[in-house]
This record gives C-alpha cells, sequence and structure tokens, in this order.
C-alpha cells in the first residue's frame, strides 16, 4: 500500500515549470532515491511534499489522507518528516534542546498548562527527554548533548537533523542530500542508521547525487529532468539506461 | 536614619517596578528576539486603565467606577496584554528593525492618545486621585513606604517565578527556537505566528501590569510619563543586567535606576540654578555613558549567556 502518493504534481514559477506533472507513490517501509541533474526539480519536489511550497496543481496523499492544502507545520504531525540539504539545527540551543523540538503535541508547549498542568508536562518532558537522548545515542553524539548546536561539523548537523525528525516519529521521512559534506567513515554510520530506523518500519524518500549510497540504500530509483519524470527502476536498471545517461551528460557527451 | 530607610524603601519600589517592565522585555526580546521599542506605549495603556478605573470621578472624564486596586491592576494587565497581541498580529510580517519601527509608532499613537482624548485620560492634565495601597497609614512615610515596598515585591516575585518556569518550560523552547531559526521553527510544526502573539500578549500583559502598579504608587499619572525615555531606560537596564536572564532584567534595573537617580541628585547638587533644566538631559548622557563602559567590560551584561 502506497504510504505517500503524489497525483500530477504542478509547481510554476511564473512561467517557468519547476515540477511538471509529477506523479510519485512511494510504498511502506520502501527506500526511494530520487535523483536527476542539477535543476530537475528534485527539492522543489521535496517542497511540495513537505508543504514549504504550495503546488500550482495536483494532490499529495499521506497514509490516506489528503494533505494537499495541510500547511508546512502540520505536516509533521501528520506523519512527513523532512531534513534539508543544509541543515539548520538552532545554533544557540543545546543539542538536546534541538532534538526535543521536533516532539509533536507538547503539552507543555501550551502556555497555560505549565500553570494548570505541571505535572503532566513534567511527566511528558521525562519521556521526551529519555526518548531524546536515545535517539543522540542512535546518530553517536550522546556526549554533546549539553553542548550548542553550533560546535557540530556539517556531517555531524545531518545526523542532528536524522535524530530531530525521529523524535516526530514520522510515518515517512524525506532525506535531501543526506551525503553532501559528510565524510567517508560518518557517511557509513548515516547509511546504517538509515537501514535500522528503515528496519523499524520507516519510509524514506531520498535525494542523492552519491550514485554509490543510492544504489546501496534504495530498491527502486526515481529518476527527474526538467521537472518530469524520466524514468523508474531498480538502480541496475537505471544505471544502464541510455535517457538516464544522456540526462546527466547531455549536450556535453 | 529613620528618613533614610524610608527612602531606601521608595528608591527600591520604584527600581523593582522598573524591573516588572524589564522582565517583560526580556520574554520579548531575550527569549522571543522581538524587537519591541514601543514599551512606553504598553506601559501607559496598562496605567490608564488602571487609573481610570480605580479613581473617584471627575468632572472632565469618564471615571467613578471606584473599582479596588487589584481589580484595576487585572484589568490593567488584560487591556496591555490585548493592546500587545493586536500589535503581535499586525507585525506578524515584520523583523527587526521594521518591527522596532513600528512598536515605536505604535508607543506614540497610544502618548498621543493620553495627551489628546481628553474624555478620557483628562488630557494634559493626567489622571489624579488614583488610590494608593496602605492609604490608612499614609501618615507615618516608613511604615507606608515599606508596605508599598511590600506590595512591589510580591508582585515582581510572582512574575519573577512564572517567568523562571515559563522559560524553562517547552513552551520558553519554542520562543527560543523562533529567536533562532523561525523557518527551521516552523518545518519542526511549531506555529511561528501563535507563539509570537503569545510573547507579545503576556510581555504586554507584563508591562501593563507594571504601569498600574507604578501609577497607583505615586498616585497621579499624566502623559509626560511615558515618553521614549522611558523604553530607552527599559532597554538599558536590560542590556545591564543580561539579555536572556530574568534575574539580570531585575538586577539590571536597579543598577540603572540607581545611575539615573544618582546622577541626577549629583547634577542638582553642583549645577547652578539657572542651568539646571538642561543639566538634566546630563542624566541620558549618564546613562549612556555607564552602558557603554559596562558593556565593554561585560558585553553580556552581568547574567546574560556568553556568545
Amino acid at each position: 500500500m502506497a504510504v505517500l502518493e503524489a497525483r500530477n504534481l504542478t509547481k510554476r514559477f511564473g512561467g517557468m515549470a519547476a515540477v511538471d506533472g509529477m506523479s510519485l507513490s512511494v510504498a511502506q517501509g520502501e527506500v526511494l532515491g530520487l535523483i536527476g541533474p542539477n535543476g530537475a526539480g528534485k527539492t522543489t519536489m521535496f517542497d511540495l511534499l513537505a508543504g514549504s511550497v504550495r503546488a500550482t496543481s495536483g494532490s499529495i496523499h499521506l497514509a490516506g489522507q489528503d494533505v494537499t492544502q495541510a500547511p508546512a507545520h502540520r505536516r509533521l504531525a501528520g506523519g512527513m518528516g523532512r531534513t534539508f540539504q543544509i541543515p539548520r539545527p538552532f545554533p544557540g540551543l543545546s543539542l538536546l534542546d534541538n532534538v526535543l523540538l521536533a516532539r509533536q503535541s507538547q503539552t507543555g508547549e501550551r502556555f497555560w498548562a505549565n500553570f494548570t498542568a505541571p505535572g503532566r508536562v513534567a511527566a511528558e518532558e521525562r519521556a521526551a527527554r529519555d526518548k531524546a537522548m536515545a535517539l543522540l545515542e542512535l546518530v553517536a553524539l550522546a556526549r554533546l548533548a549539553d553542548q550548542p548546536a553550533q560546535v557540530l561539523s556539517g556531517g555531524q548537523r545531518k545526523l542532528l537533523e536524522l535524530a530531530r525528525v525521529m523524535m516526530a516519529d514520522p510515518k515517512v521521512i524525506l532525506l535531501d542530500e543526506p551525503a553532501a559534506g559528510v565524510n567517508p567513515a560518518l557517511l557509513e554510520v548515516l547509511i546504517d542508521r538509515i537501514r535500522q530506523i528503515n528496519a523499524g518500519g520507516v519510509t524514506f524518500v531520498l535525494i542523492e547525487h552519491n550514485i554509490d549510497m543510492v544504489s546501496r540504500l534504495c530498491g527502486r530509483i526515481v529518476v527527474m529532468a526538467q521537472g518530469k519524470l524520466l524514468y523508474e527502476g531498480r538502480p541496475d536498471q537505471v544505471a544502464k539506461e541510455p535517457r538516464v545517461i544522456e540526462a546527466y551528460l547531455g549536450g556535453v557527451a | 536614619m529613620i528618613d533614610l530607610l524610608g527612602y531606601g524603601a521608595f528608591f527600591l519600589s520604584t527600581a523593582l517596578i522598573f524591573g516588572l517592565i524589564a522582565l517583560g522585555l526580556n520574554l520579548q526580546w531575550g527569549l522571543t528576539g522581538l524587537f519591541n521599542v514601543g514599551i512606553a506605549g504598553f506601559v501607559a495603556v496598562g496605567a490608564y486603565t488602571s487609573a481610570v478605573l480605580t479613581s473617584p470621578d471627575a468632572a472632565d472624564r469618564v471615571g467613578g467606577f471606584d473599582w479596588p486596586i487589584l481589580a484595576g491592576w487585572l484589568a490593567a494587565s488584560l487591556v496591555a496584554g490585548a493592546v500587545a497581541a493586536f500589535t503581535g498580529y499586525a507585525t506578524l510580517r515584520l523583523k527587526s528593525d521594521y518591527l522596532a519601527i513600528t512598536t515605536f509608532g505604535v508607543a506614540v499613537v497610544v502618548q498621543l492618545v493620553a495627551l489628546n482624548a481628553q474624555g478620557l485620560t483628562g488630557g494634559p492634565f493626567g489622571v489624579a486621585f488614583i488610590p494608593r495601597p496602605f492609604a490608612s497609614v499614609q501618615s507615618d512615610p516608613v511604615l507606608f513606604n515599606f508596605a508599598n515596598l511590600g506590595v512591589v515585591v510580591a508582585v515582581t516575585l510572582a512574575v519573577y517565578l512564572a517567568l523562571e518556569r515559563l522559560s524553562r518550560s517547552p513552551w520558553g523552547r519554542v520562543l527560543r527556537a523562533l529567536r533562532e531559526d523561525e523557518r527551521a521553527a516552523i518545518a519542526l510544526g511549531k506555529s511561528a505566528q501563535s507563539y509570537r502573539v503569545q510573547a507579545f500578549a503576556v510581555g504586554g500583559g507584563i508591562m501593563g501590569l507594571a504601569g498600574a502598579v507604578q501609577a497607583h504608587f505615586i498616585g497621579f499619572i499624566a502623559p509626560d510619563n511615558y515618553l521614549p525615555t522611558l523604553t530607552f531606560e527599559v532597554w538599558a537596564m536590560l542590556m545591564v543586567g543580561g539579555s536572556g536572564s530574568n534575574r539580570g532584567a531585575v538586577l539590571g534595573a536597579v543598577v540603572v535606576w540607581a545611575i539615573w537617580v544618582g546622577s541626577g541628585a549629583l547634577t542638582a547638587a553642583v549645577v547652578p540654578g539657572d542651568l539646571q533644566a538642561r543639566a538634566a538631559s546630563l542624566q541620558i548622557v549618564a546613562i549612556g555613558v555607564m552602558l557603554c563602559l559596562i558593556l565593554l567590560w561585560r558585553p553580556q551584561g552581568f547574567f546574560g549567556a556568553r556568545k
């Protein structure tokens, strides 16, 4: 069954269609790769799915619900988490606070609850803390939990983002270039953690230029070019497909 | 000696009322990063609300409601909070300097209304005969001053403790996240708009409460009390005490108010009579110079977190 489905998505910026009638169906528990040359519309596709950009036309369904009109800050609660191409941790806040902020529908985030139900707020906060520490443990950042996020390297920030998005218990995680700027040793940790989380039933869609990572993680790859679907298939099929090679090297080769 | 004690209580009461205003600003700026330079406006709204609701009937303006003082203070917080919430809502799309200009405009509008809406505010003559707490012991100045200090300390302590709880709560954590990166906070499912309005409303409500406490402490208010100088003083207090720290807001208020009063007394003592009016400007100079010195020595203020 499809956990995430996009039908005929189009996004126009003025006269230019960044995404032009894309349809996509992601099965529950799948790791789907989304590749394509620069400017193919991959990140815009993510923005549409995550709700930070509103589609010109088309629809998006998450776990059977039409979320096309839902604003970005509702989609995470609805089960769709995303990380950014350039990670955006809160630099002055501790790693622990960074992860805790991703928790959805916390009683303590309501003003009056802190005075009317302090016991419940404290209990939820304790549970959230335990979970956040376990997630930081998972991405090997637990020993830095009290440090401000600005001390992290680029690769560590990607891992922090992964822990943060996991805190919201998403059904689907959209990863935008998780491997970019990550050193090879840390990349192995990242791949390993994605597999581990995926084994727990979480579905992934990832945009990635690192073809080695994509073929190791993804069972299926969708190739975009000029806002449209170009090809769809297993990694070994994609690597041999003349149209894909043409799109990547087009005009040069 | 007794006089000195009484004056000490009076001084501390005045300073702690400024501390209350600074606590409100710390929630908006220190925690949430909202650049509010319309403080005087929210203080004025609170002061006038409570003054009009509690004072006896006056010939040329609405009045004679004779509410109890505590009810007046509660109304002052609610009305000032509502005005602040509206300001926050109207400025959702504005950031940093643009937000500052707009809030400044709000304060100017409030001050002009206070000056000109004679039927509501008494115009340039202000509101007099505002009931003072413990008026029955007024004949004993020391007792009176200390009773008032007790009230001010109790209010400040209550607000301080509430704010400490809030800034350590998940609610406060969301405000800090907004200060750091609004877009990232939205991506994590936080409604930036709702929290901005809340921070404006709660901070503005505290400023309004402080304005009301001050009005009842002095017993008389006029539009001149709510000029931009007040806003400047409170900002200086928060900067000196340390932005982001509630303790710093209160301590900064006491220190800056001491400098303000001290420099006033000094100019009164050394400047000849015919130049006194001009010498009053030296007070603002004194605050400015002290602010520079303190910030050179300790850029984050007394209690601020080092960046």
